[in-house]
């Protein structure tokens, strides 16, 4: 028992001399919130997200002379975020589905980073299938059970709000998972969730779906999460990082802004 | 004649820009009855019930018959200059920036005698139109002019000093994605506005309005977001010192009351467009307006406020954005208070429902942005401070002043 203990005590510690002596990268997947950080759209008789916002409580002056800070607000899905099942209705019962319920160690755990970045260049709509990841896991092994899967498109990279969003007469065109993808990796690979580079996890045309929203829908139905807005997924290898994002403890928040990190094995 | 104006040239930088300073004058309480008259563009002066006498100035008793029923009461607006005279000289700051300054005595037709401000077109002996007007200090004045309109009329530089019409003038349209702020950038640029600027908000939202702005010459566009002190901060260290007439013109409209659509977020986000949002634009853009008050040709002149005339009074089918428009009603009196001292004047217009997607389901009468935006100018121009437009605002303001509780309890979209 003793044994064992020191031998995590060890681990941890040479996790952080990685960390110190830079043997472990940490990557930042986390988008800089800022007022101009757009927010999905969504049809203007709904309910709408608040975009991230700054208002000044004193800057060193007359409202508190030795001090600067701000009030901030937004919605809990703005930035970078973090999606708990409680989120969609379908995981609305689930034990422990919000974020001050979920178990914190779900808030670490291993990536697998599929790079579809030349496909949706081609195709804003890319859908990405079962036989992708197949093909992906006869090269990189399979997807590891308890891990995160990032869907690659380097969409982040849009820094214009418009072509970020990318929203046509018909609604968004951006990439995002099949409809038959998600039941596998829950089923089959027993994932923490999905994480990708656009305002969603879930295409921008998942509404007309045959499963509408299944990345929500589905994902949030069986307990898992989503990761959506992340930015540097090109510097992350395709298996082995190790992702750190633990939303903020709100009573029965449905998610949260997360400062999102990768460790990355030099 | 009065010349044409010429087409102002930039400011030269190596000027000083001239300080605001006011027109002299408190009013008595009595007086103040002109301010009440000019606020709305009417010709109204107090007339004894009792004899019938036309009184100027305004007094608690007739100056004829000593009695004190004295009512205000629309008159003619026609008179004849006895006496004019050009003031090269004047121990009041205002009038010494200003010289030299055109005064005359005109004998109104139904009456009284008066000291006016005088355009330039008028001469001894001729027929004259007076007008009640608002000065730099916000106080009414009368103002006379050639019977009949004269075609520059409007260039006259002492008269401009009171009015706000467009022409040369630089108008910030706050809004343009909507048909509104299309039909005004059109309605300022028709009245010979030099150049319009233009703000739109979440650019990922495509406006055809602001695609048909964007085509019009003399126009600008930036991004404006009204809840976004970052984004109003930024337009001003851009634009500032060149808007002479801001035009809010924010519009965020979602019926429901209180009880019956119970919702925070959509009233929060009225208030932050309407309330809110006047308070970032006017935080930002009205400290560098009123110093830019007196600054000749290029002088910051009004703040108009395009507001709905439920600002007066709630419409519990809209409550939470009658609420909303009335917070932001308050607020322009305390604005106008503030920008006083720069002589930067706040005109409020009021309209009733508009023809848009947001009052699709209210019955007519609803105005139409092309119908309004040019009666929204040409009230600005004449330098009137409340300005309502249609049969809804018109009727709203009439059962008001009637009777406030009975439009209470019948006001419906």
């Amino acid at each position: 028992m003793e044994k064992k203990q020191n031998e995590n005590e060890e681990t941890l510690s040479s996790l952080l001399g990685g960390i110190i002596n830079g043997g472990i990268q940490v990557i930042d997947l986390t988008m800089t919130l800022d007022q101009r950080t757009p927010t999905i759209v969504l049809p203007p008789e709904h309910g709408q997200s608040w975009p991230f916002r700054l208002e000044v409580i004193s800057k060193y002056d007359e409202r508190g002379p030795a001090t600067y800070w701000n009030n901030m607000s937004c919605g809990e899905h703005t930035g970078t975020h973090f999606d708990a099942p409680i989120h969609w209705i379908s995981g609305k019962d689930l034990p422990n589905n919000a974020t001050d319920t979920l178990p914190p160690d779900l808030f670490i755990a291993h990536a697998s980073v599929i790079d579809v970045s030349l496909e949706t260049k081609e195709d804003p709509d890319y859908l990405l299938t079962i036989e992708r990841i197949e093909e992906w896991e006869k090269i990189n092994g399979n997807i590891p059970v308890r891990s995160w899967v990032l869907m690659r498109t380097d969409w982040s990279k849009k820094t214009n709000p418009t072509e970020y969003l990318n929203h046509g007469d018909e609604g968004a065109n951006t990439p995002g998972p099949h409809p038959d993808l998600i039941p596998w990796l829950i089923e089959e690979r027993d994932v923490v969730g999905f994480g990708s580079e656009t305002v969603g996890t879930d295409a921008g045309q998942a509404a007309h779906f045959s499963h509408p929203f299944p990345c929500h829908h589905l994902m949030h139905g069986a307990g898992r999460c989503g990761l959506p807005a992340l930015i540097n997924l090109d510097l992350l290898p395709a298996q082995g990082a190790v992702v750190v994002a633990a939303p903020l403890k709100i009573r029965q928040g449905s998610g949260s802004p997360v400062r999102a990190l990768a460790l990355v094995g030099k | 004649m009065i010349k044409a104006l010429p087409h102002p040239k930039w400011k030269d930088p190596r000027v000083r820009t001239r300080k605001p300073s006011m027109p002299p004058g408190n009013r008595s309480r009595e007086a103040q009855g002109l301010l009440s008259m000019a606020a709305r563009g009417r010709f109204a002066l107090q007339v004894c019930s009792n004899c019938g006498a036309v009184q100027y100035p305004p007094r608690q008793l007739c100056g004829k018959c000593l009695s004190e029923e004295l009512s205000w009461q629309d008159v003619s607006n026609k008179g004849t200059l006895l006496a004019e005279t050009t003031l090269q000289h004047s121990n009041d700051i205002y009038f010494r920036d200003r010289l030299p300054w055109k005064l005359g005595i005109v004998v109104a037709d139904v009456g009284p005698s008066m000291v006016v401000h005088l355009s330039s077109d008028c001469k001894q002996g001729d027929k004259v139109r007076l007008a009640l007007s608002i000065d730099a200090a916000g106080n009414a004045v009368v103002t006379a002019r050639p019977e009949k309109p004269t075609s520059n009329e409007k260039d006259d530089l002492q008269l401009r000093e009171m009015e706000f019409d467009p022409k040369h003038r630089r108008p910030l349209i706050v809004d343009g994605k909507t048909e509104m702020g299309l039909e005004l950038t059109k309605a300022f640029l028709s009245a010979g506005a030099r150049h319009v600027f233009v703000g739109y908000a979440k650019p990922w939202y495509e406006s055809q309005y602001l695609e048909e702005i964007k085509k019009l010459d003399k126009v600008s566009v930036y991004p404006l977001d009204v809840t976004d002190t970052d984004s109003v901060e930024e337009l001003v260290s851009m634009i500032g010192d060149k808007v002479e007439i801001m035009v809010n013109n924010s519009y965020h409209l979602r019926p429901g009351g209180l009880i019956d659509r119970f919702d925070i977020n959509t009233a929060h986000d009225e208030m932050e467009i309407h309330y809110y949002g006047l308070m970032r634009l006017a935080g930002c853009f009205g400290p560098v307006m009123r110093a830019m008050g007196a600054d000749g040709h290029h002088s910051a002149t009004a703040w108009l406020n395009i507001f709905s005339a439920y600002a007066w009074i709630n419409n519990p089918a809209v409550g939470t954005y009658s609420a909303s428009q009335a917070a932001a009603l308050s607020l322009s009196q305390c604005l106008r208070a503030e920008l006083t001292p720069g002589g930067v004047r706040v005109v409020n217009t009021f309209i009733g429902p508009i023809e848009d997607e947001w009052h699709q389901l209210a019955p007519p009468p609803k105005l139409l942005p092309a119908t309004i935006a040019p009666r929204i100018v040409s009230g600005l121009s004449k330098g009137i401070e409340d300005i309502p437009i249609g049969a809804v605002a018109e009727e709203i303001l009439e059962r008001l002043s009637e009777n406030p509780k009975e439009i209470e309890r019948t006001i419906k979209l």
